[in-house]
């Protein structure tokens, strides 16, 4: 299948949606579990952005925290947003409902202080959501171009195989969408320390090339001031035991996810928009959770996530499609894994192959194909904090 | 199925695919190298000599250098490897900071 469109969802803003999802977002965490509930009525359309931020955080974070929900409510595997407000706290609910009908899907807000208390509140929600839902089931699917999809590319839970299969099957997929004008987005600042002229000499302009450099000196920076070896974190204990010595090996076999053509078009903030064809490197720690919320946050609407070890990390909007090159996780963890690319390992397939069945795979889910962690209900949801809470 | 896969020719360590009993004998290309202790699964082993101080080279690039003489046919791991990245506990520099890894000039651009 090498078809240049797939069926998605056209959003008013023109960007194309492979979920059509109604996004119950808790402007603070203690409206979470109101908003948990709300979108549990309306399952599985209904999807709820939990989360532990909101309140108590100072500046930078606080803008981490409104911008990468308001990055949610304008997704385009979003169709309709309610807000869950609490009352009192800092994220403030109308900015987050702005941000959904600027880019022209309905938004609601319901207040817990305002509708006296959870009961009420819950009741009056999930009764706004059942509407919505209804609304959103009548949108049909419509022939999108393969240019508008930005492919998330993450590893996680790595071991040989991930650098000598899953990552380098995964990079012809992401060098293939991007030579369609795609685009894709590698994260994991830490993950790419000791990789970085790879990357660097894929940037045509020079100056990307100096920001990739300096937000990794910035986050090696950081990890040295505390006096400690990486070694354990980075790579993890699960990593070493797999055969991975040093973050460079890491970093080395992980940065194969991003293709090796690509164009390295773009370094952008934590869930920042992402704007260019191309590659964006996102800058994003390297916990599994915060790294994919961020990239799903810029506007990736699809995830690879290749696995060595085997983890079950979904996102609460986006499919996230597990791929693994070790077969003994292949057969031992099967109920998570979409994708078993071992073969490459034992000659029973090629690499080619193994990028070419990735590929349809993406398309596949992209036009409605349920992944192991939607089946299985994994929508774990992180942003990202640099400070400490007030 | 060769027991080992090399990923670029710079290399002068490999990865074994399956575990490797000490004394069996691995072929790459022109070479052949004794396994000189058990290498797990996923593991890698030395293809030549390396000496203390040198690169560890896999995917064509620096994975970090050698802690002491490494003999052909043996384990490369965390015992005998240091990286060089992220040492807060040393009093040394990445490459990043000492210049090793260089910032692009602009006129790149023009093919330089």
């Amino acid at each position: 299948m090498s078809t240049a469109s797939f069926p998605g969802y056209r959003r008013p803003d023109g960007r194309a949606g492979v979920r059509n999802h109604l996004l119950v977002v808790p402007t603070v965490i203690c409206a979470s579990i109101v908003a948990e509930r709300v979108a549990a009525a309306v399952a599985p359309v209904g999807a709820a952005l939990p989360h532990a931020a909101g309140c108590g955080q100072l500046g930078p974070d606080m803008h981490t925290t409104h911008d990468t929900l308001a990055a949610y409510c304008s997704h385009p595997n979003v169709g309709a947003v309610l807000v869950i407000a609490l009352g009192c706290e800092q994220v403030v609910a109308q900015y987050l409902a702005e941000a959904a009908r600027k880019t022209g899907k309905p938004a609601q807000v319901v207040t817990i202080q305002g509708e006296g208390g959870t009961v009420k509140t819950e009741r009056r929600a999930i009764a706004i959501a059942r509407e919505m839902v209804a609304d959103l089931a009548r949108v049909e699917r419509e022939p999108c171009d393969l240019s508008s999809l930005i492919l998330s590319v993450k590893c996680g839970g790595s071991d040989y195989t991930s650098g000598l299969a899953s990552n380098p099957a995964l990079g012809r997929v992401a060098d293939r969408l991007v030579a369609l004008g795609g685009a894709a987005v590698l994260g994991e600042i830490a993950e790419i320390m000791g990789a970085e002229h790879v990357l660097a000499a894929r940037a045509p302009e020079p100056e990307t090339a100096r920001r990739l450099l300096r937000v990794i000196n910035r986050v090696e920076s950081e990890a040295m001031a505390l006096g400690l070896d990486i070694r354990g974190t980075q790579p993890s204990p699960g990593n070493i035991r797999g055969g991975l010595t040093t973050i460079e090996e890491k970093s080395l076999g992980a940065t194969h996810k991003g293709g090796e053509h690509a164009p390295l078009a773009d370094v952008v903030g934590y869930a920042a928009p992402i704007t260019k064809k191309g590659l964006t490197v996102m800058d994003t720690p390297g916990l599994d959770v915060e790294s994919v919320t961020g990239m799903v946050g810029g506007g990736a609407q699809v995830v690879v996530f290749t696995t060595g070890l085997g983890t079950p990390t979904g996102n609460p909007i986006a499919p996230v499609i597990k791929i693994t090159g070790n077969a003994r996780t292949a057969a031992s963890m099967a109920d998570n894994i979409d994708l078993d690319v071992s073969g490459v390992l034992d000659d029973r397939e090629t690499l080619e192959g193994a990028a070419a069945r990735l590929f349809d795979e993406v398309l596949a889910v992209c036009s409605g194909k349920e992944t192991a962690t939607e089946r299985l209900g994994f929508r774990e949801f992180a942003i990202h904090r640099r400070n400490p809470t007030i | 199925m060769n027991p080992v896969i090399v990923i670029s020719e710079q290399d002068n360590v490999a990865t074994a695919l399956e575990a490797l009993a000490p004394g069996r004998v691995v072929q790459h290309n022109d070479m052949t190298v004794t396994v000189r202790e058990t290498i797990p699964r996923g593991h890698k082993m030395a293809l030549v000599p390396v000496t203390a101080g040198a690169p560890v080279v896999k995917y064509g690039s620096s994975i970090g250098v050698a802690t002491c003489d490494i003999p052909a046919g043996a384990h490369v791991h965390t015992h005998n490897v240091s990286s060089e990245r992220g040492r807060g506990d040393l009093a040394v520099t990445s490459p990043l900071q000492d210049g090793r890894i260089a910032e692009p000039a602009d006129d790149r651009r023009n093919g330089a």
